[in-house]
């Protein structure tokens, strides 16, 4: 809740560093939303022994079932059992996301803290970083891809190179204007080499927003790999991922449309999972960006 | 004025050499051979060669370059290796539905998204505020083909109200064309929508947190006006911003979209080009979608200035 | 018909859960007559803004809500009144001014248009009327060229033209109260002076009654009828102002004035130590060059020479954009100077590249004007003071003793050092940096506006503290500031700037006596209240 006003007052600081469970208390969305990627997280793990079959098993024999005990979402239209699927399709995106995130986040913070402090670099970098913005990321990811073959190493550098330059210019500004702060200024004249600098005083405060960030950039990285699946430019197709899925449901939508939905919905879950509780962290860690953005970047 | 303008569309030449530069050394620095990939797995070396002669591939690579500019500057995006059609011909003929199902979401997000975020900044902190909120976090969390497919089972399957598929020229049928846009229009907004209300109502409420707008109660004036005249009318700047920058989220959504509800617009060339590997057309329409964007962005930038009379280039 | 403009009877308005008291403020009774200036003075958290807001019904929503008490605008209760009914109330019988006039106007409207919204919100005229009427305004609060100035939008105008169309905003329609809030805090003093003089000058021509809030006593001696001190939500004293000033009633009341320091320094005998520090044709140019031409190139500093000696204050003053933190920033090498020499004993360190400089660095400490954000507030009190020695390869057991030995010396207990920077004052602080600054045993210190974002209570402590560590240590003080009493108070000599270029320097008390640069004249004619003559109690 931002004040209307500000009374020139001294201002109450808020006390640091709220416990899990009080975070939990003061966003319960958040919290269910945290419940419910960690069942999914689970699920991705525990794969082998919820019940699964070999996903990739076909069963001519099998084909198009509704739910029943035996299938619980039904099988598709090469016999697979759609529940199998589903659950290993976690796999695949989760891995996606927490790669993409990790590698974007380390990429982009690299990159602008070396170019903010060398200054020949930094109009160079930035027009790059300008450029890579003005392609549209799916269809640089796409063409990546097509390019190099379909592997999932390929399809997370794809994703990932689109989203650097967005981490990049998000560390640059803090960097930029915590620079300016008067205790990196006295850090500056106590003598603090640049090293020690960066790392006690200027990186600090890109965590919070960096976090926030890497949330963000986990969910669209999901939802890009599930679009390049569905394109057909994706995870290789014997990957059970849940843009293969839809993709291969497509044609046989007006019969089933569960085949297509059911994976749809649960990647729509775990986005919205992701997305609901990178709002709290970003209200929690980083009330500046809330107001400048609303999120979602 | 015609200085400022001349000023800022100098300094998207930048911009543009380096998404040529991107996407002309994508193919050249791919690990591996791109035209033994392109050619698929049961290629003969004869096909590899032939793909790799279309993309100039065998040529030292200032020449490639060269050339390949010299091409751009002719306004020639190379041949498709599939139809042996130039590129710029397929996507003359496929640019109509595109653009129009691009016009009809972003009308339509930004007249239901600006009104949306406006509300939720002015009821700040009540049910209203959080019901638009939560509804903007699902809306940007279903992935536009999830969505697409819910609209198309839900409206052309239960309901069969409308069409699902297929695309009607407004030229040649409008009544035709409003139902076919519907679906995909609708689908394809959501995304923006969401968008567009979250940074309204960010940048409304931080608006109404500054001292002006304490001065305009002090005078006496009422809520409404103080919302609309003083708070969206500073708040206009980031919310045009995210407007344009929303249009790379558009592009993507319209190539997924159009393949959901089977229009016959850019996106499904590009699908089309995947499946058949036609890697010029790829590389011609990511050329195409960039430049669009930065002109976008190019306009909304001079937009500014009448915006925000601060702003001066 | 009572002569009373406003009339507040034992108000009280609650604050919210968790603050560090129940009410904001506390039973404060307050009259506003016609054609009467009155004074709230207090320092902050008094509960001075606080009770302001209140009378305009401007209060943050659901934060501060008053419980008891009466708000009579010309006997009508505001605190009954209907939403619409206060609308319009404001703008018509009651107007308030605000304190920065940088950010109260709307940037992307123009000011006439600003001014003509109240003539549209509260009357019937027509847009020829209702122009005619808003230039006629801007002519009474002497802008120069309303035409012209009335289609500029705010950033055009400096921040004295924007205080007075805030004025001219709230004048248009007469209101029979005016309520100022720190009005001219933000400006410089020689704008100062003339926004004080316009709003004298307009109250008492159309019989308004004005509220002033302040935390300035020479504001007050300046301007004001009557006075009412505030301390912690409460009035602690009221009455004339004459009567106020000279006869204080209430302790403390007494320790504010007191602590005001005078515009008439002792002599002092001239400082002989050692030159410590030594600047010579320093200029400092930004934003030259531009591939266009079109870089607006800003000489920040021009041709400046001092000298500094051990043992010696010498303040540099001036208003702002006058350059004197350029060159606080640049000896202390923040930023680098563009020419000239700075001179540390026999070393030049004007162009020393960051390798060979950081050496250097340990003589030349710096404490900064705001207190909240000079301080690292992911980092422990203690980490902050040990991390320069450190740097310089003291251990850290021994620099944690040197530390504690400091914390003392500022007067503040040596747990500070595990405690983080949110838990203390902004006095506090300042302390916490100037220990920072001494646990590096520099040779120059230097004080850029260190005491402007104090209390003047805190202020005079700090101030004593860094003349105290100043002797202590032998140190070279240079201390930045627009403030002439607090320069007044501290320094031996001063050197006046504007606009980059110094134009008078010499011992304070000659500077204050007989200045001979018609600029610095009209620095010491414009402090407010000089003829009161703070400081000779004390």
């Amino acid at each position: 809740m931002a004040r209307a006003q500000t009374l020139p007052e001294e201002p109450v600081r808020a006390a640091r560093r709220a416990p899990v469970l009080a975070f939990v208390r003061r966003y319960p969305v958040a919290g269910l939303a945290a419940l419910i990627l960690g069942l999914i997280v689970l699920a991705a793990l525990l794969a082998p022994v919820l019940w699964t079959v070999d996903p990739k098993a076909l069963a001519p024999t099998q084909r198009m079932r509704m739910p029943s005990a035996a299938h619980w979402f039904g099988t598709d239209q090469f016999g697979r059992d759609v529940w199998s699927r589903v659950v290993y399709g976690a796999q695949v995106s989760l891995i996606v996301a927490l790669a993409v995130a990790t590698i974007s986040v380390i990429a982009g913070t690299l990159i602008a803290v070396v170019s903010t402090y060398i200054r020949w670099l930094d109009g160079l970098v930035m027009r790059i970083m300008d450029g890579l913005m003005a392609i549209p990321g799916i269809l640089l990811a796409i063409a990546l891809v097509s390019l190099s073959g379909a592997s999932r190493l390929t399809v997370i550098m794809a994703i990932t190179i689109p989203e650097i330059p967005r981490v990049v210019r998000l560390v640059r500004s803090v960097v930029l204007s915590v620079r300016e702060e008067p205790y990196v200024e006295a850090a500056i004249s106590v003598g603090t080499p640049l090293p020690q600098l960066l790392w006690r005083h200027v990186l600090p405060n890109c965590v919070p927003p960096l976090i926030v960030q890497a949330t963000y950039i986990a969910a669209s990285a999901m939802l890009t790999e599930a679009i390049l699946s569905f394109l057909g430019a994706g995870t290789p197709p014997e990957f059970p991922s849940w843009g293969n899925m839809m993709a291969e449901g497509r044609t046989f939508f007006p019969i089933a449309p569960r085949i297509v939905l059911i994976p749809g919905v649960a990647l729509a879950l775990t986005i919205l999972a992701v997305n609901v509780l990178g709002d709290a962290l970003r209200d929690r860690l980083d009330p500046k960006l809330a107001k400048r953005t609303g999120g979602l970047r | 004025m015609l200085l400022l303008v001349l000023r800022r569309v100098l300094a998207t030449v930048p911009v543009m050499a380096v998404v040529a530069l991107v996407v002309f050394l994508m193919i050249r620095l791919t690990p591996g051979d791109p035209a033994a990939v392109l050619a698929g797995d049961n290629a003969t070396l004869d096909q590899i060669q032939r793909i790799r002669a279309n993309l100039g591939l065998d040529e030292p690579l200032w020449h490639q370059f060269a050339a390949w500019v010299g091409q751009l500057a002719r306004g020639d995006l190379g041949t498709s290796i599939f139809t042996q059609l130039p590129v710029t011909t397929l996507i003359g003929q496929r640019v109509e539905p595109t653009l129009m199902l691009a016009l009809t979401t972003m009308v339509f997000s930004i007249l239901v998204a600006v009104p949306l975020g406006v509300l939720a900044a002015w009821k700040a902190g009540t049910w209203i505020d959080r019901l638009i909120m939560v509804v903007a976090v699902v809306a940007f969390s279903f992935p536009v083909f999830v969505l697409g497919y819910l609209l198309v089972y839900q409206f052309g399957i239960s309901l069969r109200w409308l069409p699902t598929q297929g695309y009607r020229s407004p030229f040649a049928d409008p009544w035709g064309f409003v139902r076919h846009m519907t679906l995909p229009a609708l689908a394809l907004s959501s995304i923006y929508i969401a968008l567009i209300t979250r940074i309204t109502r960010a940048s409304v409420l931080e608006v109404l947190g500054e001292d002006y707008i304490r001065t305009a109660r002090a005078k006496g004036q009422t809520e409404a006006k103080v919302l609309f005249r003083h708070a969206l009318g500073n708040a206009a700047v980031p919310i045009v911003t995210i407007v344009g920058i929303g249009v790379a989220l558009l592009i993507g959504g319209a190539v997924v979209t159009e393949t959901v509800f089977n229009i016959p617009g850019l996106g499904r060339l590009v699908v089309d080009a995947i499946l058949r590997r036609d890697y010029p057309i790829i590389q011609g329409l990511i050329l195409v979608f960039s430049l669009v964007y930065i002109l976008i962005n190019l306009l909304i930038d001079i937009a500014y200035t009448a915006l925000d009379p601060r702003i001066r280039y | 018909m009572t002569d009373l403009a406003l009339d507040v009877r034992g108000l009280t308005v609650r604050l919210p859960a968790g603050a560090d008291r129940a009410h904001a403020v506390e039973e404060v009774s307050i009259q506003v007559r016609r054609g009467e200036i009155v004074c709230i003075v207090g320092e902050s958290g008094s509960g001075k803004s606080v009770t302001a807001f209140t009378v305009m019904g401007l209060l943050p929503k659901g934060d501060l809500v008053p419980t008891a008490g009466e708000v009579l605008l010309e006997g009508e209760d505001v605190l009954k009144a209907a939403p619409a009914r206060l609308r319009e109330l404001r703008g018509t019988r009651m107007a308030m001014i605000f304190q920065e006039p940088m950010t109260a106007l709307n940037p992307v409207v123009t000011v006439g248009d600003q001014i003509d919204e109240v003539l549209r919100i509260h009357t019937s005229l027509g847009p020829a009327e209702r122009r005619a009427k808003a230039l006629d305004i801007m002519g009474a609060i002497r802008l120069p060229d309303p035409e012209r100035i009335y289609a500029s939008y705010p950033h055009q105008l400096s921040g004295g033209q924007r205080q007075r169309i805030m004025i001219a905003a709230a004048m248009v329609l007469d209101p029979h109260l005016l309520i100022a809030d720190e009005p001219t805090t933000a400006l410089d003093v020689t704008t100062q002076a003339q926004i004080l003089a316009l709003i004298r000058d307009l109250q008492a021509r159309r019989g308004t009654g004005v509220l002033f809030i302040t935390h300035d006593f020479g504001v007050v001696a300046e301007i004001a009828d009557r006075v009412v001190v505030m301390q912690r939500g409460r009035v602690v004293e009221e009455g004339p102002a004459e009567e106020v000033l000279r006869r204080p009633r209430h302790d403390y009341t007494r320790m504010l004035i007191g602590a005001v320091p005078g515009l008439d320094p002792e002599p002092r005998e001239p400082v002989a130590g050692p030159v410590a520090l030594e600047t010579q044709a320093l200029d400092k140019t930004y934003g030259a060059g531009g591939l266009f031409g079109r870089g607006r190139v800003v000489r920040a500093a021009t041709d400046v020479h001092l000298q500094v000696r051990r043992g010696e204050t010498l303040g540099i003053v001036g208003e702002s954009g006058s350059g004197k933190t350029t060159v606080a920033r640049c000896i202390a090498r923040l930023v680098d100077p563009t020419s000239g020499a700075i001179r540390l004993g026999d070393v030049d360190i004007a162009r020393l590249p960051e390798r060979r400089l950081r050496p250097h660095r340990r003589r030349v400490q710096i404490v900064f004007q705001d207190p909240y954000r000079s301080l690292n507030p992911r980092r422990t009190v203690g980490a902050s003071v040990i991390e320069g020695p450190m740097n310089f390869g003291l251990a850290r057991d021994a620099a944690l003793a040197r530390a504690r030995q400091l914390m003392e010396l500022v007067g503040l207990s040596p747990d500070a050092l595990e405690r983080y920077p949110h838990q203390f004052s902004g006095g506090q602080r300042q302390r916490i940096a100037i220990a920072r600054a001494l646990a590096m045993e520099p040779e120059i210190l230097i004080a850029d506006e260190a005491v402007s974002a104090l209390d003047v209570s805190v202020q005079a402590q700090v101030l004593d503290l860094l003349d105290d560590v100043k002797r202590r240590f032998d140190l070279a003080l240079l201390f930045i500031t627009h403030d002439l009493r607090v320069a007044a108070q501290i320094c031996d000599r001063i050197m006046v700037m504007e606009r980059g270029l110094v134009v008078e320097a010499g011992p304070t008390h000659r500077v204050f006596t007989a200045p001979e640069h018609p600029y610095t004249r009209a620095l010491l004619a414009a402090a407010p209240g000089r003829g009161f003559g703070f400081g000779r109690a004390a």
